[in-house]
């Protein structure tokens, strides 16, 4: 029992690492391949042509313009594998510090709307597939569908326009008030600067997981022990109550866990209208910047924390399901 | 059932379930699955509906039990101790004085101990008390409590399946296959179970495709055939083929090993592609126009049958099948 759970984790480590490599020559690739010339993107084009050759050539050194893509490969990840992320080329600071402040930003941001549209969507998800065909599943449903159909930045300018410019109850963007010394932050500031990307975030997530949990309560409503629980005269109620949600946990909890990969995809959109100084942010940045060390820094961090969430998923599964406790096989 | 004074548990008449579907977009059709069924339980009585897999058996438990989908509707009437089962009587009752005994341990919540199953949640000291003496009377250890049902055997599923039933102390049980894929052994033993609680002074309908086992233990079979019961005999009837009523109960009879294993040519038609009249008619060797018609259930001693070409009294006359065919034919 104990060697198959060593082996469990040891086995996922490897995998994480392969995936991580993986991601990293994908990025990696597509950034060498992407017609964005480093110079006159960060430079600009005006302030370009009134350079000296040997200040181009001294910028060109700087990006590694005229170094082969392999050879700079392999620059940075006989670095990364020591420990060193390099030096954002932007931000002109260690990419570990870059994506440290930048995480800790977003992780309130993608934490609330994780908690948010998980319990919301998982209500909804169960009543929805527990009262099939009724108005309030069609309600609900048709509220996800809405929801999942609409583009995400646009929600979010639906609601910037709403709740901070004609209501003026939100700021309009970015982490911390304008012109304010960072020692005059406070804690409430910042809540208040996450509401409306958290919300945003939050209600496209909601959608995706509503209409999951209420596929997967359709199919557990339909099960033989549900129609013998009813043969027995438990009423509806207590069907969804004593058996439903026991049953709906394991799948409701891989939704949860592979949400979070949505959670940071609809962050980078969030982030750019709201003006957040998030990880999302840093990567367009990074991106559209040819800042190569910061993107791959970016992209691996997010790739291990999908990774991380799946891998959790897995382990809580074998602590809830009994048929996996127990070490017997899954029918 | 005319020979028999006794009192009724179950008395089913002209019993429909039919399902509205889709058809092709948004044309509505009612596919019926039973029609005109009848059947009743007596006291102390096993009766079993014996018919083919697949052809709506279980469909007759879940209209009992008030248990059918939602886009299934009902007609007839269904009496339990002589009241009218009202789908809010059908509430009260199921579970209770009416219990089920499914075909197997996936009816029970495979994330959920079989103890806390058992007692419904109920965790009051008569009702744990209860319990324990059902498992000690089916010879289930005190431990099976706090198993999960994927740890039980198929042997103990079966008791548990059963103890779970007798919780409630009913008046009728409704097994629906309640032995599939059980060793012979094992399903006798379940039998003998249903036997001792007819005894007692109860009833059992016993849902069915396995005649063999049927002829066991019942004391009456119901013979079901496309969504409709086609003969009611008593088990003693099946001792000879004269004494059987249905040409469907008839080929049965000669389809049991026992008996010669022969088989007749067709299967049974869709309930989409019903025949007029009667529902055996296109595989009858007594086919004839008549039976084209509408076709009433007789009373022809001591049971009924749905068939206009059947004897009033057969024993009299020494009819084979062939003979039968030519009387039909005079």
């Amino acid at each position: 029992m104990k060697g198959t759970k060593v082996q469990f984790i040891s086995k996922n480590f490897i995998r994480m690492i392969l995936l991580l490599i993986a991601v990293s020559i994908v990025t990696f690739t597509l950034v060498s391949i992407s017609p964005i010339d480093p110079l006159s993107a960060n430079v600009g084009q005006a302030a370009l042509g009134s350079m000296s050759q040997e200040q181009k050539e001294k910028l060109e050194e700087y990006w590694g313009v005229n170094e082969s893509p392999v050879q700079r490969y392999l620059n940075w990840a006989g670095d990364f594998v020591r420990g060193d992320m390099g030096v954002s080329l932007l931000y002109r600071q260690p990419v570990t510090k870059v994506i440290a402040v930048k995480l800790s930003n977003s992780l309130f941001l993608m934490a609330i709307a994780w908690a948010i549209s998980g319990v919301l969507g998982f209500m909804l998800g169960v009543l929805s597939g527990a009262f099939r065909g009724t108005w309030l599943d069609k309600l609900i449903q048709g509220y996800s569908l809405l929801i999942a159909s609409t583009p995400v930045f646009w929600l979010a300018l639906l609601l910037l326009l709403i709740f901070a410019v004609w209501m003026k109850l939100l700021p309009i963007g970015l982490s911390v008030p304008i012109g304010v010394e960072a020692s005059g932050v406070t804690f409430f500031d910042r809540v208040q600067h996450a509401i409306l990307p958290a919300i945003t975030l939050s209600i496209t997530g909601v959608s995706n997981i509503t209409l999951h949990t209420r596929e997967k309560m359709i199919d557990v409503m339909e099960s033989d022990y549900m129609l013998f629980a009813q043969a027995r005269g438990e009423s509806r109620w207590s069907m969804i109550r004593r058996h439903g949600l026991r049953n709906i946990i394991l799948p409701a909890l891989t939704l949860q866990f592979a949400s979070i990969s949505e959670i940071i995809g609809g962050s980078v959109l969030v982030e750019q209208v709201f003006s957040y100084p998030g990880l999302g942010q840093a990567a367009v940045a990074a991106g559209t910047g040819s800042d190569v060390p910061l993107l791959l820094g970016i992209t691996l961090v997010t790739a291990a924390m999908v990774f991380l969430g799946n891998f959790i998923a897995n382990i809580l599964y074998g602590v809830v399901d009994p048929r996996m406790r127990k070490g017997g096989t899954v029918s | 059932m005319s020979c028999q004074e006794k009192h009724h548990i179950l008395e089913i008449s002209n019993l429909s379930v039919s399902f509205r579907q889709y058809d092709r977009g948004t044309n509505q059709i009612n596919l019926p699955v039973i029609t005109n069924l009848n059947v009743s339980v007596h006291d102390g009585e096993i009766v079993a509906v014996v018919g083919s897999s697949g052809s709506g058996k279980s469909l007759l438990a879940h209209a009992i039990l008030g248990i059918l989908p939602y886009n299934a509707s009902l007609a007839g009437e269904i009496y339990f101790n002589q009241e009218l089962l009202t789908e809010e009587r059908k509430k009260q009752v199921r579970g209770k004085e009416i219990a089920l005994v499914p075909q197997s341990v996936n009816y029970l919540d495979p994330l959920m101990k079989v103890g806390l199953q058992v007692r419904n949640g109920d965790k009051s000291p008569g009702v744990m008390e209860r319990m324990k003496a059902l498992f000690r009377k089916y010879h289930l250890e005190q431990e099976t409590e706090n198993l999960y049902p994927f740890e039980c055997s198929g042997g103990m599923s079966r008791r548990i399946l059963l103890s779970t039933a007798l919780m409630g102390n009913p008046r009728l049980i409704i097994a629906d296959e309640p032995t599939p894929g059980m060793e012979l052994s094992l399903a006798k033993k379940a039998m003998e179970d249903f036997r001792q609680f007819a005894d007692e002074g109860n009833g059992v309908l016993l849902i069915t495709h396995d005649i063999e086992l049927a002829l066991e233990v019942a004391d009456r079979i119901v013979v079901f055939y496309a969504g409709t019961t086609v003969e009611e005999a008593l088990v003693s009837d099946f001792e000879s083929l004269e004494k059987l009523r249905h040409p469907y109960t008839k080929a049965l009879w000669r389809a049991m090993p026992r008996n010669g294993f022969e088989t007749i040519p067709g299967s049974q038609p869709y309930v989409k592609e019903l025949p007029e009249g009667c529902v055996f008619g296109p595989r009858c060797p007594l086919f004839s126009e008549e039976c084209e018609g509408e076709i009433p259930e007789r009373v022809v001693r001591c049971g009924t049958v749905r068939c206009i070409k059947c004897e009033e009294d057969h024993s009299h006359h020494h009819h084979g099948r062939e003979e039968a065919h030519t009387h039909a034919g005079s």
